[in-house]
């Protein structure tokens, strides 16, 4: 393997872990609220697969940074600045319509993503790529169906599925914001610019969004500051003073 | 229990002399035991009983998803996080078992839901108790878990075959739930000075809303003998609260944590633990709607309901706009 | 509109091959969904690689009441099962 800028990998690295340890903790929120207990089980499922990347994706990061940490230290006792998500993953779960909308634009991607990741020149990455591939093909096939269920459903479900979509479409945006960490990713053969991938995600989530008779925002606008850590929302802290908690108010401790 | 204090008919059980022929041989076939299936014959109290038994134990399991969900989101690990996540994900599931073994005998899921979110349906006393720290992972899992369990199990030999069956797969999936909160408290006990503080703390407030989970005495009560004719319960709420008792008090003393009563002692003359009766009038003011958390609790399940009546009318019509577009084409 | 979604009996066949197996019910609004409520529901423990959905209302079952009609008979049809038929040690295993 050719000479990895290894503070570029554990950047590229925490993008992915943070993007499911914030995205697996939003959608856990809904744990015994959904709207059917069908529902209520099939997030549960969503959430459990993106907590199990997590685990890999922050286990590999702990592994790169070489000072002796864990996954658990990476999730529970960094702070904002630190974290590498996307914008989309932290904001609210709003209505129902808003979370499966969500995971439908951050499945799409991720769909597209992460086969290629599986041809990654680090074993890891592909490796763990290659079990995240099928559990997110799962979830695109479930979030899609939801998507054009509700979409194409009631007057109301349509309203507030468009809602949904004018809400999120400044936030997809980030995904394809690639700066020099993905560049170097590229040159080293770890995983492709996601720059590159923008035209095959338009024609998936067109597909898809037209069968829901969803019309998308024209206007490009795209928040960004969440995947190279610049300036995240203000969610993001409260989510994170849930979820530290106990990890801050007894350091130490084992659980 | 997750069912308290069902009632059946309220008379006393029938003689085989009193019994239409129908009953006669209804009455031979659970003796015998052979179950009974949903096109089956059946005493319509057995119907109707038995609707308020499987309803009041999926409104349970509904319900008891959300103390626990309560940590959800504050779990101390990722490892942690996940299990506590299909834990709470099981009992949603059992839930939905429980609900359809209930549609068998002629309601509908809908209709169950209106009469628990309206009040006319309970759920188990214990779950209107509060979930203040991690420690009550570890000591609902371990202790209410543990008494479910208890009633659970000899539930799969209900007379009722809809109900047996979903017990058996509840059975297996519940075989984890009980051991990881024991998983937990042994941490929070071998752990620093807080922690131990911490998991006594939860054992004290968790022991008495515990015992009421197997509901008052109920040796002398007709409901019960019914119901335990009929192979709807198996076991009187004495038996079960003792075995519990019995079972804990060693798994109390492996953590080193005190069981809060000071008349538990063991007694070698029947070999069982004597203990304390919890407050019966506290558990009746629970089941009257004021525990520390029923109204919150009914107040979550209304919310998760109302606001997702649009998502599942939603795909309701697209469901029915499909079906009429491929009508319409063929 | 206040109207359930439809009931359906999930069928699943597991790792040994044998047949698709009725594992317990479910609601959706149709029958992709049923397939795939199926698979979060009743799958969650590695217990399937097939499902099958059918919406409960297009079952048709026997009556209990023809219970004897239907099953009593084959209980005479002793000679259908193989220990009916006595074969001597001596020519082995059949």
């Amino acid at each position: 393997m050719a000479q990895v800028d290894q503070k570029a990998l554990l950047e590229f690295v925490l993008r992915q872990g943070d993007n499911t340890l914030v995205l697996g903790h939003r959608v856990s929120e809904w744990c015994g609220h959904a709207p059917v207990l069908e529902e209520d089980i099939a997030l549960a499922n969503t959430a459990l697969d993106l907590i199990g990347q997590t685990q890999m994706w922050l286990g590999l990061a702990a592994e790169i940074e070489g000072e002796g940490h864990s996954a658990d230290d990476m999730a529970y006792l960094r702070d904002a600045w630190d974290f590498r998500n996307l914008l989309l993953v932290e904001l609210p779960n709003g209505d129902f319509g808003r979370t499966i909308l969500r995971q439908f634009l951050f499945d799409a991607f991720s769909a597209i993503y992460l086969p290629l990741l599986t041809k990654s020149a680090d074993p890891r990455v592909a490796e763990i790529a290659a079990k995240a591939t099928k559990e997110v093909a799962y979830h695109l096939e479930r979030s899609a169906q939801t998507v054009v269920g509700l979409g194409d459903g009631s007057e109301e479900s349509h309203a507030r599925m468009q809602e949904a979509l004018d809400y999120l479409w400044p936030y997809v945006g980030e995904m394809f914001a690639s700066d020099s960490v993905d560049q170097a990713m590229a040159e080293a053969g770890i995983g492709p610019d996601p720059a590159g991938l923008r035209a095959e995600y338009d024609a998936l989530i067109g597909r898809v969004l037209s069968e829901a008779t969803l019309r998308i925002p024209e206007d490009s606008f795209a928040h960004k500051g969440g995947r190279n850590g610049y300036m995240h929302t203000e969610h993001l802290g409260h989510l994170l003073t849930q979820m530290q908690w106990l990890q801050r108010a007894y350091p130490g401790c084992e659980w | 229990m997750y069912a308290q204090m069902v009632k059946s008919t309220g008379d006393a059980v029938k003689s085989r002399e009193d019994m239409s022929d129908d009953e006669r041989h209804f009455q031979d076939k659970v003796d015998a035991n052979i179950k009974v299936e949903p096109r089956d014959w059946m005493p319509d109290d057995y119907r109707k009983t038995l609707i308020r038994q499987i309803g009041q134990h999926a409104h349970s399991e509904i319900v008891g998803q959300l103390p626990e969900g309560n940590w959800i989101t504050r779990a101390p690990t990722l490892e942690r996080k996940a299990i506590l996540l299909a834990k709470v994900q099981d009992e949603a599931g059992h839930g939905l078992y429980l609900y359809c073994a209930a549609e068998t005998l002629g309601v509908t899921r809908d209709e169950l839901t209106e009469k628990l979110l309206s009040g006319r349906m309970k759920y188990s006393s214990i779950f209107n108790y509060p979930t203040l720290t991690w420690a009550d992972m570890g000591a609902v899992g371990w202790l209410v878990d543990g008494a479910a369990i208890m009633n659970q199990v000899p539930l799969q030999r209900t007379s009722y075959g809809p109900y047996s069956r979903a017990m058996v797969r509840i059975c297996k999936e519940e075989s984890f739930h009980q051991r990881q909160g024991y998983a937990i408290m042994m941490k929070m006990a071998q752990g620093s000075p807080a922690q131990r503080k911490m998991a006594q703390d939860a054992l004290n407030r968790m022991w008495y809303p515990s015992l009421m989970m197997f509901g008052p005495s109920d040796k002398d009560s007709v409901h019960s003998a019914q119901s335990m004719a009929w192979k709807i319960k198996i076991n009187t709420n004495d038996e079960l609260r003792q075995k519990f008792v019995n079972e804990t008090v060693p798994q109390a003393e492996y953590l080193g944590l005190t069981i809060p009563d000071e008349n538990l002692k063991f007694n070698e003359e029947t070999g069982n633990y004597d203990f304390s009766q919890p407050d019966w009038d506290e558990f009746f003011e629970v089941l009257k709607g004021n525990g520390p958390c029923n109204t919150d609790r009914l107040n979550a399940r209304r919310k998760a309901w109302d606001d997702g009546a649009w998502v599942r009318e939603g795909l309701l019509a697209h469901a029915e706009k499909r079906a009429a577009a491929k009508v319409a084409a063929e | 509109m206040k109207k359930e979604w439809p009931l359906w009996e999930v069928f699943i066949r597991g790792q040994h091959g044998l047949n698709h197996r009725h594992v317990g019910s479910l609601h959706a609004p149709d029958a992709e969904t049923a397939i795939l409520n199926a698979r979060d529901v009743y799958t969650r423990r590695n217990e399937g690689l097939s499902i099958w959905v059918v919406e409960a209302r297009h079952i048709s079952a026997s009556a209990p009441g023809d219970k004897g009609p239907l099953f009593e008979p084959s209980e005479s049809k002793v000679y259908r099962h193989p220990t009916f038929y006595d074969i001597p040690k001596d020519v082995g295993h059949m």
